[in-house]
Order: C-alpha cells, then structure tokens, then sequence
C-alpha cells in the first residue's frame, strides 16, 4: 500500500492535468464559438482592445528597445570571435522578428493582461456579477470571455509589429553610438537580410501568444475560487498558465514555421 | 407556478438542500424564512439553474426548467442577489437598463434610460444616482439598484434575495411596498427571502420555512402566527430557547 503510495500520487496528479487540459480546450472552443455566431458585443470588443493593445504599448515598446540594444552588444562580442561582427545588423533583425520579438512580448502581455483579465473576471465570479449576467439573459462567455480573446489574438501581433520596430531601433542606436557601425550600413544590412517570412511568423507567434493569454486570463477568472483568496489563485494561475504555455507553445511554432 | 420536488444540493460533504418540495401558485408572494446558512440563496440559485441541483426537478409553469431553453426561460425572471451583483464598470442606470438593451427586448438608448430612471425613482433614488458608478454607492442604495435593475424588465417571477437588509426603517418600508405592488399590479410571482419578520408580514401570501435542508413549515402569515410548530414559534419570535441551536 505505502509502496504504491506515490505512484497513485503520480497517477492523480496526471490524471488532474490532463482533465484540466480537457477543460481548457473545451473553453477555448466554446469561446471560438462565440467569437464566430452573433450576437457580437462590438463595445467589449473596442473597450478590451484598448485596454489590452494600446495599453500595453510602453511595456511591450520598452521591453524590445532594451532586448534589441543588448542583443547587438552580445552578437557583437560573440561575431568578433569569428571576424564576423558585421552580422550584427542582420541577426539582431531575425533575432527580434522571429523570437524575442513575440516571446518577450507575449511573456509582457501575459503578465500585465493574464493578470488583470483573471482579477477582473474573477471579481466578478465571486461577487456573483457573473450569475447576474445570466438572469439578464447574457450568455457570460459571449460577454466576457470572446471579446477579450478576440481582441488578444488581434492585438498582440500588432503589438509584436511594434515591437520589432523597436528593437530592431534598440540594436541601431548600440550600433552607431557604442559599436561604431555606420548608421547607413547598419540600416542597409538590416533590410538586406531580412525576408517578409522573418516578420510574418513572429506575428503569426503573437497572435497565438494574444490568445493563450486571454484565453488562461479568461478561463482561470471565470472558474475563481471564492473570496479574495479565490480571486488571488486565480490570478497566479492565469499568468504562469499563460507563461507556460506561451513558452511552449512558442518551440512547437518554431518547429512548424521552420519546416514551412 | 414554481414548482420544486424533492430538490438535493451538497456542496461536498456539506448537504445543504435535502429534499425540498415548494409550491407557489402564479401571481402570489412566497416568502421563504430561515436560519443564517440554511441554504435560502441556494435554493433560489436551484430554481435558476445557477447553482445545478443534485437530484429532483424544478418546473416552472409545468415546465421542466433542467431541458426548457435557456434564453426563453431567463427572459421570465428578474433577480436580486444578496449581494447586489452590481456590474461594477457601468454606471448605474446601464446596470438597471442592462436588459432593455440587448438581446430581443432591445430598445433605443434614450428609451432604455427612461426607463431606468423611473425604475430608480420607484426604489427612492434620484435621476442623478443614475450617472455614478456601482462602487461610488452605499451598501443600501446598491440593495436598491439591484431591485430595480431585477424589476426594470418587468419579469413574470422575481425574486429577491433579502431586498430590506442594510436599509433603514422608512425605506424598508417603501421597498416591502414596492414588491406587495408588484404582485398585485403586475400580477408577478415572487420569491423574497428575508429576516425581516416586518417584510415577511408586509408582503407575504404564503410562508415557508427551510429548516435542516427540507421545507419546514408552510402556509399564510395568519396560520405562521397562530401555528404549534415549535422551530417557527422559536425563529420568529427571535427566541434564544428552542429546537433550532444557536450554533450552527
Ligand atoms: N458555491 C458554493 N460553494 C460551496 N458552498 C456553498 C456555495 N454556496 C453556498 N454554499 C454553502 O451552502 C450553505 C447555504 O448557503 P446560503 O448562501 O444558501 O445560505 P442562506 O440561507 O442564504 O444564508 P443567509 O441567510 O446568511 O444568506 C452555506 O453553508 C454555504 O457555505
Ligand atoms: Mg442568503
């Protein structure tokens, strides 16, 4: 008995990730479903691009800026090993575009919007706003959960657009002010080999991220525990959920849209 | 009207409903009384398919609410949460109004403001509360935004989650009114919960009384005064001595 003891451990909590698993995924396709059929909240959906788009700009900008600068440092010293540091430019852009780009800004996103989605959302669970909702005849995952990830999955690419632009800025100003480049050259080489695929998987990555991260926000939020410490859980839950899969999620692209 | 049997609900080892039959005939107010935790709200959560009952049926007008569908049902009934259940990111009157705009009773903005200022002055507020947010109010006049957003569509059945509590005599006195008002005029049926043994008495036609996870005691409020039973004698008197302990 005391022997299996662990492996019975081991087999719950299995057993729990993957239900839990199950649940998630048939959230996801209960929102997508509403995302899809009328009747459509336009007013949730401006309101949550706004909050999760233009709101995240200064976070999401500084990030990349930061990223981009010490990216160039870092290509720079390991390029000199080799007489190479004139790929600086070049890798600095893919690097940006292809991975930092959306990883950085969707781990951003997911703390700031994961986090607030799960707080509000839950706040809303325990203070029975959520039921409310339903007596008025207002489907809650329509209400709440499509626009928000609709409004992620759109804006977060955007974001990630931004974002590259930025960086790819940060590693230009190391470049020319700390690196000596010529500011033509290192402009020029950036363009020269960069292909429209580099930018377009890393905003095909951030849409994905937009919507692994309203989607944990709205899922822990709306399955809150109750009271303060309920909503706290869910919070946590919601952004290391989104982190985590954010990440994961990010090799399985990478290996597609490499092999693509 | 509403009719519940044999009703169970446990919340893990915790059996809170243990077989509730309740009958209450269209356009007539059952009050339901009862210890602090003996799973009131519940029961209303049950009947709204909130809260999903373990075992026994719910029927509303002979209709089996588990497979009746959802839109239609809902759009019969208007409800007051214990805790007012205020949408804290709109403002006042777009919570009472919430249901005249959207879905199939939409009407146009203007309208649906009218309206709610009416519903507002009815539970004694003024045009004004209407433009302030949820959190900008006190406990007591979001009890009053809450019933006015439960009657703003004018549901056939509404019911009311301690509509008195946290109010002070005189507007307790309006609200008992209001709800006697609503079934008489409107011809609703409803459903208040309450501790208030004034309310009980103000706008009951019937009484029932949840005890131990099942219906007590039922009837009017004549025979509630006049009655034997020995845990209603106990709960509305407010008597310490009894068969309902004081622990619970
Ligand atoms: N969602 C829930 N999860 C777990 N337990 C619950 C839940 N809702 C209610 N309960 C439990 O059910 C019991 C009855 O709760 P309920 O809110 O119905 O009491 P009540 O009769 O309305 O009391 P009061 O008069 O104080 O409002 C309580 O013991 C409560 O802890
Ligand atoms: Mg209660």
């Amino acid at each position: 008995m005391s022997l299996l003891a662990p492996v019975a451990r081991l087999g719950r909590a299995v057993l729990g990730a993957l239900a839990a698993t199950g649940r998630v995924a048939i959230f996801a396709a209960e929102s997508l479903s509403h995302i899809v059929r009328p009747p459509f909240y336009g007013r949730e959906f401006l309101t949550a691009a706004l909050q999760i788009g233009w709101m995240s700009l200064p976070v999401v900008g500084l990030t990349a800026l930061f990223t981009g600068a010490a990216l160039a440092l870092q290509i720079y010293v390991g390029g000199a090993r080799f007489n190479a540091e004139s790929v600086v430019p070049s890798i600095v852009a893919i690097g940006m575009t292809r991975e930092l780009g959306p990883v950085l800004g969707g781990l951003m996103v997911a703390a700031r919007v994961a986090s607030s989605i799960a707080a509000e959302l839950g706040t809303m669970k325990v203070t029975e706003q959520i039921d409310a909702l339903v007596t008025l005849s207002t489907n809650p995952m329509k209400y709440l959960a499509a626009p928000r990830i609709l409004a992620a999955t759109v804006t977060v690419p955007v974001l990630v657009a931004v974002g590259d632009s930025i960086g790819i800025m940060g590693g230009w100003l190391v470049g020319v002010n700390r690196l000596d480049f010529n500011s033509a050259t290192y402009l020029h080489n950036t363009i020269q080999f960069l292909e429209p695929w580099d930018v377009g998987s890393g905003l095909v990555k951030g849409a994905v991220f937009g919507f692994i991260v309203a989607l944990m926000g709205c899922y822990y939020g709306m399955n809150s525990g109750r009271g303060a410490m309920g909503v706290g859980a869910a919070t946590k839950a919601a952004v290391v959920g989104a982190s985590v899969l954010i990440l994961a999620s990010n090799y399985l692209l990478t290996e597609v849209l490499f092999s693509a | 009207m509403i009719e519940l049997a044999g009703v169970h609900k446990a919340f893990g080892t915790n059996a809170v409903l243990r077989g509730v039959d309740l009958l209450v005939p269209r356009g007539t107010s059952m009050v339901i009384i009862g210890g602090s935790g003996t799973g009131k709200s519940v029961l209303l959560k049950c009947i709204l398919g909130l809260v999903r009952p373990d075992a026994g049926v719910v029927r509303i007008a002979g209709e089996n609410a588990r497979t009746a569908g959802r839109e239609a049902f809902l759009a019969r009934f208007g409800m007051l949460f214990q805790g007012s259940a205020l949408f804290d990111s709109l403002p006042v009157w777009q919570n009472v109004a919430f249901r005249l705009m959207r879905g199939a009773t939409k009407r146009p903005r203007d309208e649906a403001r009218a309206i709610a200022i009416e519903k507002l002055r009815r539970v004694g507020l003024g045009p004004e509360v209407g433009e302030l947010y949820p959190a900008e109010l006190s406990g007591g006049m979001q009890k009053r935004v809450g019933l006015a957003r439960a009657i703003a569509a004018e549901p056939e059945i509404i019911f009311f989650d301690e509509p008195t509590t946290g109010l002070d005599p005189i507007m307790a006195g309006v609200i008992d009114d209001l709800i006697r008002e609503i079934v008489v005029e409107m011809g609703a049926t409803a459903m208040t919960i309450t501790h208030d043994m004034r309310t009980v008495r103000a706008v009951a036609d019937h009484v029932a009384m949840l005890h131990d996870g099942i219906i007590r005691w039922t009837g009017t409020v004549q025979e509630m005064d006049a009655t034997p039973d020995p845990y209603v004698h106990q709960f509305i008197n407010g008597l310490a001595q009894g068969p309902i302990a004081s622990v619970r």
